[in-house]
């Protein structure tokens, strides 16, 4: 049987697209098991319902959880803490049910009790949201411990991930109003000025133009008031663009040069109109400009001496 | 040698051809400033270049569809038609013309008559413009006034930045087809006489 050159172009690449996925499926494989003594405690708090033995009326009851107690156990198991027990953090106490009353009253480990945000902190404390709720406003609001993860590879995961993190409550009014008493703000009205806007909200992070632009990582924490929020276009649409140091501040560490063909035409997954400059292209379409110009100023020069 | 005037550029065409050479000349320029802009001295600033560039964008598609379509009403559509036999022969001789015969003050090699307006040069060189160029940068350009409707991934590649690639690729050629055209033109008689027959639709010889 004879198979025309095009088809086998498309089996040809078909398969390896198969083997491709196989080969990405195999990698994410790798198990990680909850601990143990987890269980206790996601045997209630891992679902929507819970069941216990009524001491009192001898009955089993069935209730509905907090909703905001609940905790997935597939995003844990993808997050940060993924090893740890809850009552690395939570009182062991919290073992029996019901709960103590006092436990909801006592300190709780805080994330610098074992890490060292020193210089988060810092920005933090310069934060809006410092300034309008104080000592309230604390890492897990935005960063749930037991979820939270560092997305990086793939960036339109990691921007609807750190999205995610500000539409927690910017876009739950009843998250929100714990803090406030403003109105939840209309994210699609009061962005309505920026053009293809789902685009941008897809592709660039919140805190691209709503926290302070400087060099340091750490100033993603530092959120502007939104009077001086980046509203100019040009400041990403540009070949100083700042999402230079923001969003690609990782990808251009890994690849400093900027002869990497491949890395910036293709790698790339987005595309900024006046920020995605490749140096081959430039350098090619000059040398066509060049050859025309010189073409021309040839042709004219002979016609100028043999018009003599 | 007495003077012959042919009627070759019906006012429609006259019309179009100035709107598409002011629209291709706004475009170019605000094209080429988004591409390179620059906070602190952009050539155009970037927010009105985008919203001149679409504006002016939307014109030319009108204005390339009267072309069309006027093209083939009038009839001037005939003149795009390319007759692939010895074509290489015929480009290859009105290069020469160009490059040597013209210099040397030799005679034309293609006479230009009502059923023939276009020598081989400019004959391939307007339908790669007409009828390639034009309309990649028309369909590229359309959706990406609709960036939400372009696939987004063609394997590993953004959709977008594979769309914005062949826009500015056309868009390139365009210009350097213009400059050309413009250089072209200055060929005859006299450097300004083809330019007074795509104003008043006389070629004279
Ligand atoms: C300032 C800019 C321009 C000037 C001064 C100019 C000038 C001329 C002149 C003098 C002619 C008639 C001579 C000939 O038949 O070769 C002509 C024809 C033509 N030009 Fe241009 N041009 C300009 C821009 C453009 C642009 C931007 C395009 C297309 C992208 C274009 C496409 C054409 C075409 C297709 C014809 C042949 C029309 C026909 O007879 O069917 N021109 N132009």
């Amino acid at each position: 049987m004879k198979i025309a050159l095009p088809i086998k172009f498309v089996i040809i690449c078909s398969f390896l697209f198969l083997i491709h996925q196989i080969v990405q499926a195999q990698d994410n494989e790798e198990k990680i098991k909850m601990p143990e003594s987890n269980n206790v405690c996601l045997n209630c708090h891992g679902h929507k319902y819970f069941s216990f033995y009524n001491e009192n009326t001898e009955i089993n009851e069935r209730k509905l959880m907090n909703p905001y107690f609940v905790i997935d156990s597939i995003s844990y198991l993808q997050g940060a803490h993924q090893g740890h027990s809850c009552i690395d953090c939570h009182s062991e106490d919290y073992g029996v049910y019901p709960h103590i009353a006092e436990l909801k009253i006592e300190p709780k480990l805080t994330c610098v009790d074992c890490h060292d945000f020193e210089a988060i902190a810092t920005e933090v404390k310069k934060s809006v949201h410092m300034e309008a709720f104080g000592e309230f406003f604390q890492c897990e609001l935005c960063h749930d411990p037991h979820s939270n993860k560092l997305v990086k590879s793939d960036m339109a995961e990691l921007v609807r991930y750190n999205n995610n993190r500000c539409l927690n409550c910017h876009n739950d009014v009843d998250k929100y109003q714990v803090f406030t008493s403003h109105e939840n703000p209309q994210l699609l009205v009061t962005h309505d000025w920026l053009p293809n806007q789902a685009l941008h909200f897809a592709h660039v992070r919140c805190i691209e133009c709503h926290t302070a632009v400087t060099d340091t990582a750490d100033a993603v924490h530092h959120i502007v008031p939104k009077e001086q929020a980046v509203k100019n276009c040009n400041e990403c649409h540009s070949e100083n663009s700042l999402l230079r140091d923001k969003l690609y501040k990782h990808q251009l560490k890994e690849d400093r040069s900027e002869f990497n063909f491949y890395k910036s035409f293709i790698i790339n997954d987005a595309y900024i109109i006046g920020a995605n400059k490749n140096y081959y292209v430039n350098l090619i379409s000059l040398l066509i400009f060049g050859l025309t110009f010189f073409g021309i100023l040839t042709h004219t020069i002979f016609r100028i001496i043999k018009r003599k | 040698m007495s003077n012959t005037k042919l009627y070759l550029y019906p006012v429609w065409l006259r019309i179009w051809h100035a709107i598409n050479a002011l629209c291709i000349i706004l475009l170019g320029i605000t094209g080429i400033s988004m591409q390179y802009t620059n906070i602190e001295s952009p050539l155009i600033n970037f927010n009105s270049a985008v919203s001149i560039h679409n504006l002016v964008g939307v014109i030319i598609i009108a204005s390339y569809l009267f072309f069309f379509i006027a093209g083939i009403i009038s009839g001037n559509v005939k003149h795009y038609r390319l007759l692939f036999k010895g074509l290489l022969n015929r480009l290859f001789k009105q290069g020469e013309y160009y490059l040597f015969g013209y210099l040397k003050g030799e005679p034309k090699p293609f006479h230009i008559t009502k059923e023939e307006k276009f020598n081989p040069l400019q004959k391939v060189s307007y339908v790669a413009a007409m009828y390639v160029l034009v309309p990649a940068v028309i369909i590229t350009g359309v959706a990406l006034l609709f960036p939400e409707m372009i696939i987004e991934k063609f394997y590993t590649m953004s959709g977008i930045r594979l769309t914005t690639f062949f826009h500015s690729l056309a868009g390139f050629f365009i210009l350097i087809f213009l400059i050309i055209h413009l250089y072209v033109i200055t060929i005859g008689k006299h450097p300004l006489k083809n330019f007074k027959s795509i104003v008043n639709g006389y070629h004279e010889s």
